[in-house]
């Protein structure tokens, strides 16, 4: 199968900085996989995300998205094969649920043209999957935090594309929503054939939930591929500098994080 | 319903402007009288044009700056395009045009200067240089001015003065038809950056995501916007307010869609200016005020208003 979005080997550093912020990082990532992108805080998790798409481009090695170069993608044709649904995002007007994820048409819409049909049946078709269709009239500043995620990933679903991309989805949500939007992504990737690529700082979902992981450190690459070969004891411990138990849940390994030692402080 | 209230506000600001006036015409001579067809119809026409004008601009900036406060003026024109007027009076270049050429010179000088400090963080336009590069540029600019105006003597001064605060009083249908050719071109660029501004409500990373090139839509948007102002500013001076103002009364009832709302704005700031100089060259008859003293007059008790609105939620 090809990679809808394939990294080789990039290499990149900010303008000005003493080393590089990734480099000799590789991932392929294709349709109806989960893939989710690890490592400590400013390991070059989002500098990554950047360079696949397409807003950085890589000083080495090559960031290809549905075979053209990321960075040669014009943004309404990549907005039509990949969806983000990124950090941070401001509501600088008030909005209704259903407005913003109609936002996510743009990308289909001509210059002058009105939203068509089309458009809306994708809109609610986006917000079925992520089972919100009894929001779409709410004010988005009245939403939970977990509501308003799924709004976020409605939004990117109204894009209709073929990658999803998610950084650091979970932040701030407590256990039922970050739970259920993991489900919620899992599922779009086995029922709709999304691949999905994450950011996360959470091990523990990221091991239950995607097919692959890429830990980071120091913007190299430690360990990639399926769960059980990169969640290790041995590799946790160090890329994270703390004491790790490993357990396997549901044939996946979960990493419980250690009291330390009184008589050896950090 | 909004929008045909909205008609029939700007046609009824329209006829009363050129219905109401110092001079008694009686309405059956109304399309007969020179002081209609010559004074009162192009400068009601130039109030609406250069109202609607502001409208949009200030729509479209408040969108870009990301900031609901912004206002066309806030971006160094005004100061550039006074410092120019000002210069022309104190050097006594004189001529029809002379004023509002060495404005709109002066206007595309600061416009310039700024857009130039805005790709100072490289080149994405940033926007919160450019708000603070248009206040910097426009209080330099507001520095030589006066220090130009306390040298001139007391007749420049008084002229100088007036112009800065705002008047139509030039009004001529060549002024008209100057900005009728002028301002459609930066109105479409506008008017069809409509969605990208949609999008940058969200940021500019997640608007990029959605399909948008934001750094094409700030040049467009900061560059056509200015452009207007400073056509606005060159024929009219500096009146503030309508750019603040009417954005934000366009947006309670139109919400912020800028499909509906920069419309919506342009009627609304085309009527709004074209009431505010009727009631500038009438409540003092036969004397005139600035129309930019009746805008903050009527400005400001809104803005306050409106700001009460924005931080008590």
């Amino acid at each position: 199968m090809s990679a809808l979005l394939e990294l080789a080997g990039v290499r990149y550093r900010y303008p000005g900085a003493t080393r590089d912020a990734v480099a000799g990082v590789s991932l392929s990532v294709a349709a109806r996989q989960f893939h989710a992108v690890l490592g400590p805080n400013g390991s070059g998790k989002t500098t990554l995300v950047r360079i696949a798409l397409g807003a950085l481009s890589p000083l080495e090695g090559r960031a290809v998205i549905d075979g053209q170069p990321a960075a040669g993608w014009a943004r309404r044709a990549l907005a039509r094969i990949v969806g983000v649904v990124p950090q941070r995002e401001d509501n600088l007007f008030p909005q209704r649920v259903r407005e913003t994820v109609l936002l996510g048409r743009y990308a289909h819409l001509s210059l002058w043209g009105r939203e068509r049909p089309e458009d809306h049946a994708a809109v609610d078709r986006a917000l079925a999957a992520c089972d919100i269709a009894q929001l779409g009239d709410r004010w988005v500043w009245s939403l939970s935090g977990g509501e308003y995620q799924r709004v976020r990933v409605a939004r990117a679903l109204a894009q209709e594309p073929r990658l999803l991309v998610l950084d650091e989805p979970g932040m701030s949500l407590d256990l039922k929503h970050e739970m259920g939007l993991f489900e919620l992504v899992r599922a779009l990737v086995d029922s709709q054939g999304l691949a999905v690529l994450m950011i996360t700082h959470d091990l523990n979902l990221a091991a239950r939930f995607a097919d692959s992981l890429l830990l980071l450190n120091d913007g190299r690459p430690v360990a990639s591929g399926p769960p059980a070969g990169v969640l290790t004891q041995e590799i946790v411990e160090t890329v994270f500098s703390w004491p790790v138990a490993m357990q396997t849940i549901d044939g996946r390994p979960q990493m419980v994080p250690l009291r330390q030692p009184k008589e050896s402080p950090v | 319903m909004k929008w045909a209230l909205l008609a029939v506000a700007t046609i009824g600001a329209l006829v009363a402007s050129v219905a109401l006036g110092p001079a008694a015409v009686p309405l059956g001579d109304l399309f007969r009288s020179d002081i209609v067809w010559n004074l009162r119809a192009p400068r009601a026409l130039l109030a609406f044009l250069v109202g609607g004008s502001l409208g949009v601009a200030g729509a479209s900036l408040q969108a870009l700056v990301r900031n609901p406060l912004a206002d066309p003026f806030l971006l160094g024109l005004s100061g550039g395009a006074g410092l120019g007027a000002v210069l022309a009076i104190a050097l006594h270049i004189s001529g029809p045009w002379a004023l509002p050429i060495a404005a709109f010179v002066g206007a595309l000088a600061a416009l310039g200067l700024v857009y130039r400090m805005g790709l100072i963080g490289g080149a994405a336009l940033d926007p919160r240089i450019l708000l603070l590069g248009g206040v910097a540029v426009g209080a330099f600019a507001a520095a030589i001015t006066t220090a130009i105006v306390s040298l001139a003597d007391a007749a420049e001064l008084r002229n100088a003065f007036l112009w800065l605060w705002g008047g139509l009083s030039g009004a001529s249908w060549d002024s008209v038809l100057l900005v009728a050719l002028y301002a459609p071109i930066p109105l479409i660029v506008l008017f069809a950056a409509s969605r990208p501004l949609d999008l940058l409500a969200l940021g500019e990373e997640p608007a990029g995501y959605l399909g948008a090139d934001v750094a094409g839509v700030k040049r467009r948007v900061y560059l056509a916007a200015s452009l207007l102002t400073a056509a606005a500013v060159a024929v009219s001076g500096v009146i503030g307010f309508v750019g603040l103002v009417v954005p934000h009364i366009a947006r309670l009832a139109w919400g912020h869609h800028h499909r509906a709302l920069l419309p919506a704005a342009f009627l609304g700031g085309g009527a709004l200016l074209a009431i505010a100089d009727t009631v500038a060259r009438t409540v003092v008859a036969p004397r005139e005020l600035p129309v930019g003293v009746v805008t903050a007059l009527i400005g400001v008790p809104v803005f306050t208003l409106l700001l009460r609105r924005w931080t008590v939620p």
